[in-house]
């Protein structure tokens, strides 16, 4: 990330330490992920540990240290979903796209993501491509989801 | 920039001025754009109507408005015509013609749009619907109604009124006693007594005079979703609930104010964000607020994807800026919490509950719900509470009933039952802290003490209701891998324990499970809800122990039998051919994903069990129900 | 403030300030613990320091490490209660760290030898206690680890898992380490602290002639104390 940009997050939150967590929202917003370089930055511009930098960024599910892919599909694994079948979509994604959840495919198109409970309860089981909702899905209507993907490839 | 509202004179004057120029009886379409109905394409909704209403010149006769969630998630997109409350469901961009043509120009009812029940009866008006007639929605009374981006809206159907009367008219210590006499309890899961907290908050000593007001909406509960509704859909409320608590808890000191909300929430985030932005431009945040001489302001963190963030301390520790591992609390929050300082935190529908308890009295809140509070604050549970129905229901979404009511009327009455003919299971409350009550409970009436005495508790709402095909074995094992993956890990009793209960209940999912097993899982849940430093590790086992209470011949299937009755626990059932059923049709063949089945085009096909993965598309795609599962 | 509480039913004094954990050995009783120490905060992860404490009408289970010294609390040690659920707990540890030897000889003093549960790594050492992590951020002020992740993915470790900059090699974190897994050796003038994948060269005192302690360390106290950095090239003792 440019000095520019980091410096202007910087002082959008008045390079406090307790803003942190925010930050590094608005870090992994521009970059789509968190790069090591950036968080050095950040450590010695606040005058913070690496460490404890670290600490947050692994303990959050939302962060990511690796890129992420162009395409972000995230399952919801809420106990809703999960009691209509949650499981076996995340499953038919790894099969189709051959990539395990949690990671990116090779290509970088796809990157696979679980979460726990996105609170749209009432569509499950739900699943999110690129910021768009899809509800009540089964195998068959993911298929028809994920369409404009698999053409790309 | 000057507050437009200076006092409590100025505040009803706004009003007027905002209730004259909404006219009540002018023409409104109200579309839901809460995230289910949003979901379902509510925005492209919302945008077809707006053409179509600006292509037949009816933009200043007829106003479309968005509203937060009505609740009905499961039959969105939904549409709502006042004055009438004629209630469309399922509505498609391309019926807006129609509509228009029809329901608006002429007053036809369009039938297909209109919301019909199990038993084939349709119901033209929302509140006839029985999904709506069966609850008593007072925190959610709005919600369908007001757009949430205007505080406007939110000041013409009496907005802060409560506020204006408890900064001139109430002593803080008195408001404290208001609600410690409404009964109000804690609806983040704990249920305890809010006004209780309060006043220990008060008389906590703090040098600077600094006290926080915390708002906890890191709903982090999988299968709840009311404060995410309430802040999108009346954020207004929630904000007003924490002004008048800066008040009772704080003033003369120096309050300040957060909002903690996940990120997986960003609708809710924008909203609460306009609103607070709009309460500031009011006047009822910043210094000097009705001039009262109270000063008071809220500032929004995002969590990051935490499930224990929502323990309290975790929250607070977050906020500082650090991983949030929960501490011991035997030295209270309230004296020492956020920052070292007394922190009051509630959640978002309690914050919600105290506008509605100054606005309509005490006596009015506590004829709602069960039991005495009159002298003891933990003696009943008073107010309403809201329900997140989802799961094997027809109708799912957001219910508010008053403590009390029974689970056969939430599951039944309201939900409209179980889907497809099948039978209930079990409903889980309370989420991952929570139990699963079987149906011989059904009757229970739902309150904070009744759900603890079963096993279960009241959490932050979520209920979901499961049937046959569930198996509660894996759901148990659901429940201990979410908490495995969103402990801590501080402490060894609450990862370490939760680890291996989960290595022992997959064991059994897998047909390997051993007798002794079943002992085993008792004897070390114990341990894990009774050694463990924070709520969550003290809770966690729960989902388990009521499964293994309620369910336990379940267990003993899997292991004694190798059998899963749900069909769900994959190394004990099999995919087979039902040979009279096979069209030959090929598609099962061609949707295998592990080349397990084989045959030709008109010929009955065959699954090789070596290869067949249990995967069960076969079992999805096959239009003849040829496939048998055992 | 002083206040008075009870021990097994004898009355004794103590301090609000300080630990429970701590109060109870000072009068002579044994309590098993890994992962606290008087020098820094306690943290209460290790589980082992378990008593029943009763306060008021309330009696529960708690860890005393993290117990404040309240007036007029009862503590009893060795429940039924206390008993069942720390031979939990150690078993629980075994299959954590099967090989720490120092935790295995715990163990056995409380009579568990063995553990019903599944270990995940049979070669582990590590019970996740935090004493290092707190050692170094509360005593020698480097805060050059950390956790990373939580639940049943949560290790302790320098920032990515690669050298880690801000050690100074003070080997502080190996000294308080319950079950010795860190690991710290010099070899041709260098402390390698092999855990944190840091090795650092020895400054050789200008009188002796000995290495005897890492060159950074040193750059770093004289930094902090703001001396003259010379002041630090002899060994302590030919200083």
């Amino acid at each position: 990330m440019d000095a520019k940009k980091l410096n202007t997050i910087l002082d959008k939150y008045r390079r406090e330490p307790s803003a942190l967590l925010a930050i590094l929202q608005d870090i992994q917003d521009e970059e789509n992920y968190l790069p090591k370089d950036t968080i050095r930055q950040v450590a010695g511009e606040l005058g913070v540990p690496l460490a404890r930098i670290y600490a947050l960024s692994t303990f959050f599910s939302s962060f990511s240290l690796e890129p992420r892919g162009k395409h972000i599909c995230t399952v919801c694994m809420g106990t809703a979903c999960h009691v209509r079948g949650a499981p076996r979509l995340v499953e038919h994604i790894e099969r189709e796209f051959d990539v395990p959840a949690g990671q990116t495919t090779p290509d970088m198109q796809l990157t696979l993501e679980t979460v726990n409970c996105v609170g749209a309860c009432a569509l499950g089981p739900l699943v999110i491509l690129d910021g768009e909702y899809h509800g009540n899905m089964n195998p068959a209507k993911l298929d028809r989801v994920f369409r404009p993907l698999k053409k790309k490839e | 920039m000057t507050a437009r509202v200076q006092t409590a004179a100025d505040l009803e004057a706004y009003r007027k001025k905002v209730q004259a120029k909404g006219d009540s009886q002018r023409k409104t379409i109200s579309v839901c754009a809460g995230t289910g109905c949003c979901a379902f394409g509510a925005m492209k909704l919302a945008a077809a109507f707006e053409q179509a209403l600006s292509e037949r010149k009816l933009q200043d006769q007829i106003q479309l408005r968005l509203t937060g969630c009505h609740g009905f998630c499961e039959r969105g997109p939904l549409v709502v015509f006042h004055p009438e409350g004629l209630l469309y469901q399922r509505v498609k961009p391309d019926d807006v013609s129609e509509i228009l043509d029809e329901t608006i120009a002429k007053g036809v009812i369009i039938e297909r749009l209109l919301y019909q029940d199990a038993q084939g009866q349709t119901y033209q008006k929302e509140d006839e619907v029985p999904f709506y007639k069966n609850q008593m929605r007072v925190l959610l009374a709005h919600n369908g109604l007001i757009d949430p981006t205007s505080i406007d809206d939110y000041i013409a159907v009496g907005g802060y009124r409560p506020l204006a009367r408890v900064l001139n008219e109430m002593k803080p210590e008195e408001v404290c006693t208001t609600i410690k006499k409404s009964g109000l309890r804690g609806r983040g899961g704990g249920g305890f007594p809010a006004g209780v907290k309060w006043e220990s908050c008060r008389a906590a000593p703090s040098q600077d005079g600094i006290r926080y007001i915390i708002c906890n909406a890191d709903e982090g509960d999988p299968g709840a979703f009311m404060d995410r509704s309430l802040m999108e859909g009346n954020p207004h409320s929630v904000i007003e609930g924490m002004i008048i608590g800066a008040w009772a808890i704080a003033h003369p000191g120096r309050p300040e104010g957060y909002v903690y909300i996940r990120h997986e929430y960003p609708l809710a985030v924008e909203r609460l964000g306009i609103a607070l932005q709009q309460a500031r431009d009011m006047g009822f945040l910043g210094k000097n607020i009705l001039g009262s001489g109270l000063g008071f302001d809220i500032t929004i963190n995002r969590g990051g994807g935490a499930f224990v963030c929502g323990e309290s301390t975790a929250l607070m520790t977050s906020i500082e800026g650090f991983v949030g591992e929960p501490r011991a609390k035997h030295i209270h929050t309230v004296e020492s919490g956020l920052y070292d300082k007394p922190t009051n935190l509630n959640n978002v529908e309690t914050w919600a509950n105290v506008p509605l308890i100054i606005e309509r009295g005490v006596e009015w809140y506590t004829s709602i719900g069960t039991g005495d509070v009159s002298d003891n604050p933990w003696g009943g549970s008073k107010g309403t509470k809201i329900f997140a129905l989802v799961g094997k229901v027809n109708n799912t979404g957001l219910v508010e009933v008053p403590m009390g009511a029974t689970l056969r009327h939430i599951i039944y009455d309201i939900g409209g039952g179980i889907p497809g003919g099948k039978k209930f299971k079990a409903v889980q409350t309370g989420g991952p802290s929570g139990g699963c009550l079987p149906e011989s409970l059904l009757d229970l009436p739902v309150d904070f003490d009744k759900l603890t005495e079963v096993g279960s508790m009241m959490g932050s709402g979520g209920m979901i209701v499961m049937d046959e095909s569930t198996c509660m074995v894996d759901l148990a094992r659901y429940f201990i891998n979410f908490l495995a993956d969103e402990s801590c890990g501080k402490c060894v009793t609450c990862r370490e324990g939760l680890r291996q209960l989960g290595i022992i209940v997959k064991r059994i999912c897998a047909g390997e499970g051993r007798e002794e097993d079943i002992q085993l899982l008792s004897d070390l849940s114990q341990t894990v809800a009774e050694a463990s430093l924070c709520a969550l590790g003290n809770t966690a086992p729960n989902p388990l122990l009521s499964t293994l209470k309620y369910f336990r011949e379940e267990y003993e299937e899997h292991v004694k039998e190798k059998k899963c009755r749900a069909k769900v626990c994959k190394a004990l059932i099999t995919f087979t051919v039902i040979e009279e059923n096979c069209t030959g049709c090929l598609l099962c063949k061609k949707k295998c994903p592990s080349q397990a089945i084989s045959g030709e085009k008109k010929k009955v096909h065959s699954i090789d069990q070596g290869k067949c993965i249990q995967c069960g598309v076969c079992n999805d795609v096959c239009k003849f129900n040829a496939i048998r599962v055992e | 403030m002083t206040v008075k509480f009870k021990i097994q039913g004898r009355t004794y004094t103590g301090t609000q300030e300080e630990s429970l954990l701590g109060a109870i050995r000072r009068y002579g009783y044994e309590v098993p613990s890994l992962c606290y120490h008087e020098a820094v905060s306690p943290y209460g992860a290790c589980r082992l320091c378990l008593v029943e404490v009763q306060k008021g009408k309330r009696r529960k289970l708690t860890t005393s490490c993290n117990y404040p010294v309240l007036e007029g609390i009862e503590v009893f040690l060795d429940t039924e209660k206390v008993v069942r659920h720390r031979k939990m707990v150690f078993q629980l540890l075994l299959a954590v760290a099967p090989a720490a030897k120092k935790l295995r000889e715990l163990a056995a003093e409380y009579g568990v030898t063995e553990t019903p549960f599944v270990p995940e790594d049979e070669k582990n050492e590590c019970i996740l206690c935090g004493l290092c992590n707190r050692v170094c951020k509360e005593v020698v002020e480097a805060d050059a680890i950390s956790f990373a992740g939580r639940g049943t993915s949560k290790r302790m470790e320098s920032p990515y898992d690669e050298t880690a900059e801000a050690c100074i090699g003070c080997g502080a974190c190996v000294h308080v380490c319950p079950t010795d897994c860190i690991g710290m050796k010099e070899e041709n003038n260098i402390r390698s602290i092999l855990r944190w994948h840091r090795d650092l060269p020895m400054q050789i005192c200008k009188k002796c002639n000995r290495p005897f302690a890492p060159t950074f360390q040193l750059n770093e106290f004289a930094k902090r104390v703001n001396l003259d950095r010379a002041r630090f090239d002899n060994c302590p003792d030919c200083r």
